[in-house]
């Protein structure tokens, strides 16, 4: 994982990393956002960004797929590699970056369409025509946001009719529809009940054996349940990263196990 | 530095108070049983053995607080560690309790006898290794004392070289005192008892130790040396 801190935490394991980032920082202005970070993202697993608000983790995810593009006076300088391509810098094609790193919020954002329209969106944008074909890719996306049971029978329904739980799955089927190679998900549970959150998280650990999800959450508990690496920023930094395991049970440094005790502040 | 939330401040100060009562009772029960062996002292004895039902409650409470802050706070980290390692300081604690109660049942048996030559001088020696032991160890917990905690793991060693040896000495005596037979074997078993304690107290040690350093040394073989090699560098400090 990062080079930066040689306790405890695991080796750098370049022929899996999926992102890799090398002293990236970030600027709102001349407001400093992120500094310095140095990490990878390893391919086909989970790994969660925690820490307090403000930190910069949401600007660091947003860093994936150029979210950051749309701000104005946003700066950044250093590196990102996504499966060696430099992707921090011009010039490079953000849509189809965008297509290959997907993205869900906080609160389900579904177009005003019928469900079947909301998954279909994004293959009928890539060019798909045949009837048959998208309606296969609808129900393969359904089936793997596991909602396909709960909507198989009303596909017409107005999207916006579903519960949040359902809606914030079916936001996720519309960006798997499109076969991303990263999904990153910002707080997406954290407007929803817990039955539905955990229907989130389960989902999370079944996707993970297609995809390589970066997830940020204020609900500890959650990270320590779906990821296998943990990062813990602070003031746009990353003060540790390590195996899940290993920060929830025995963090190396003492700033990480004051804010994952709530000894904080 | 404190947790934001007083209450949950409160409630892991409440169980490790309550641990330390525990251990205190603990304590006094074994002191109490070995005297009352050692003087033929039935009503001590039965004190002792009257009290083992409060150990037990002792030990039920720490138990259900325990099981309250997972259910309720999911500690994490040290926390996590702090709270398990309560769990399973007191099975042994309540165990040590189970011991004084033994020796505090032979101390009864010998209440009518008169006392021997010897004045129980091993049982005696091996008792004050028992107490003193079983109070570093509780003094490492309270502290989070790595260091005093591996001392113990010494302290337990040594324990055990004399439980061997006054076994040695026992069958001597047996043979040669045939009359005594009955007394030798009784003190004994209490001997053994002392014995077990110390393995208890090296047990909560090794829950000190995992607290502090988060590293479950159960189950190997190595000497303090090593492990205080192995046990350093402590955790960095940021800011």
């Amino acid at each position: 994982m990062t080079e930066q801190d040689p306790q405890g935490t695991p080796e750098v394991d370049s022929g899996r990393a999926c992102l890799e980032m090398r002293d990236l920082s970030m600027w709102y202005g001349s407001e400093p956002a992120l500094n310095g970070i140095s990490m990878d993202v390893q391919a086909q697993s989970v790994t969660a960004f925690i820490g307090p608000s403000g930190c910069g983790k949401s600007s660091l995810l947003r860093c994936f797929n150029r979210m950051n593009d749309l701000i104005d006076g946003v700066k950044t300088s250093g590196s990102i590699k996504f499966y060696g391509a430099e992707i921090n810098h011009d010039p490079i094609d953000v849509s189809e970056l965008r297509r290959k790193i997907g993205m869900v919020f906080q609160k389900p954002n579904p177009f005003p369409k019928s469900i079947f329209d909301n998954v279909a969106f994004g293959l009928k944008m890539q060019g798909y025509r045949s009837r048959v074909e998208i309606e296969e890719q609808v129900e393969w996306a359904l089936k793997s946001a596991a909602l396909w049971d709960e909507v198989k029978n009303r596909l017409k329904d107005p999207a916006l009719a579903l519960s949040g739980g359902q809606q914030q799955r079916l936001v996720i089927a519309r960006a798997i529809a499109i076969k991303p190679s990263v999904l990153l998900l910002d707080e997406p549970a954290s407007s929803l009940d817990p039955i539905s959150t955990l229907k989130i998280e389960e989902l999370i650990h079944q996707l993970k054996n297609d995809y390589t999800i970066v997830i940020v959450t204020h609900n500890m508990q959650q990270a320590a349940r779906v990821s296998d690496y943990t990062a813990f920023l602070h003031m746009g930094e990353i003060v540790e990263i390590g195996a899940t395991d290993q920060i929830f049970l025995n963090p190396v440094h003492q700033q990480t196990e004051d804010y994952i005790t709530g000894r904080y502040g | 530095m404190k947790h934001i939330s007083e209450q949950y401040e409160q409630e892991l100060s409440q169980i490790r108070d309550t641990l330390m009562e525990l251990g205190g009772l603990v304590e006094l029960q074994v002191n109490n049983a070995c005297s009352a062996l050692v003087t033929h002292d039935v009503t001590l004895a039965e004190d002792v053995r009257d009290q083992e039902p409060t150990v037990n409650q002792l030990e039920v409470e720490i138990d259900d607080q325990c099981v309250a802050i997972l259910a309720k706070r999911q500690p994490t980290a040290g926390d996590l560690r702090a709270v398990v390692s309560v769990m399973k300081v007191i099975t042994d604690l309540e165990r040590i309790g189970d011991e004084a109660d033994r020796i505090a049942s032979i101390a009864i048996d010998f209440g009518d006898l008169t006392q021997p030559d010897d004045q129980y001088a091993d049982f005696r020696k091996i008792h004050t290794s028992a107490v003193k032991i079983l109070k570093r160890t509780l003094d490492a917990f309270a502290r989070s004392d790595v260091e005093a905690a591996l001392r113990v793991f010494e302290d337990d060693e040594k324990i055990d070289r004399a439980y061997n040896k006054t076994v040695r000495q026992s069958i001597a005596a047996m043979q040669n005192n045939p009359e005594e037979i009955e007394r030798t074997v009784r003190l004994m078993w209490a001997t053994k008892a002392l014995e077990r304690i110390g393995d208890h107290a090296k047990n909560i040690s090794e829950y000190v130790i995992y607290q502090v350093k988060g590293k479950d040394i159960r189950h190997a073989d190595r000497t303090e040396q090593q492990w205080t090699e192995q046990l350093n560098p402590s955790k960095s400090i940021d800011n």
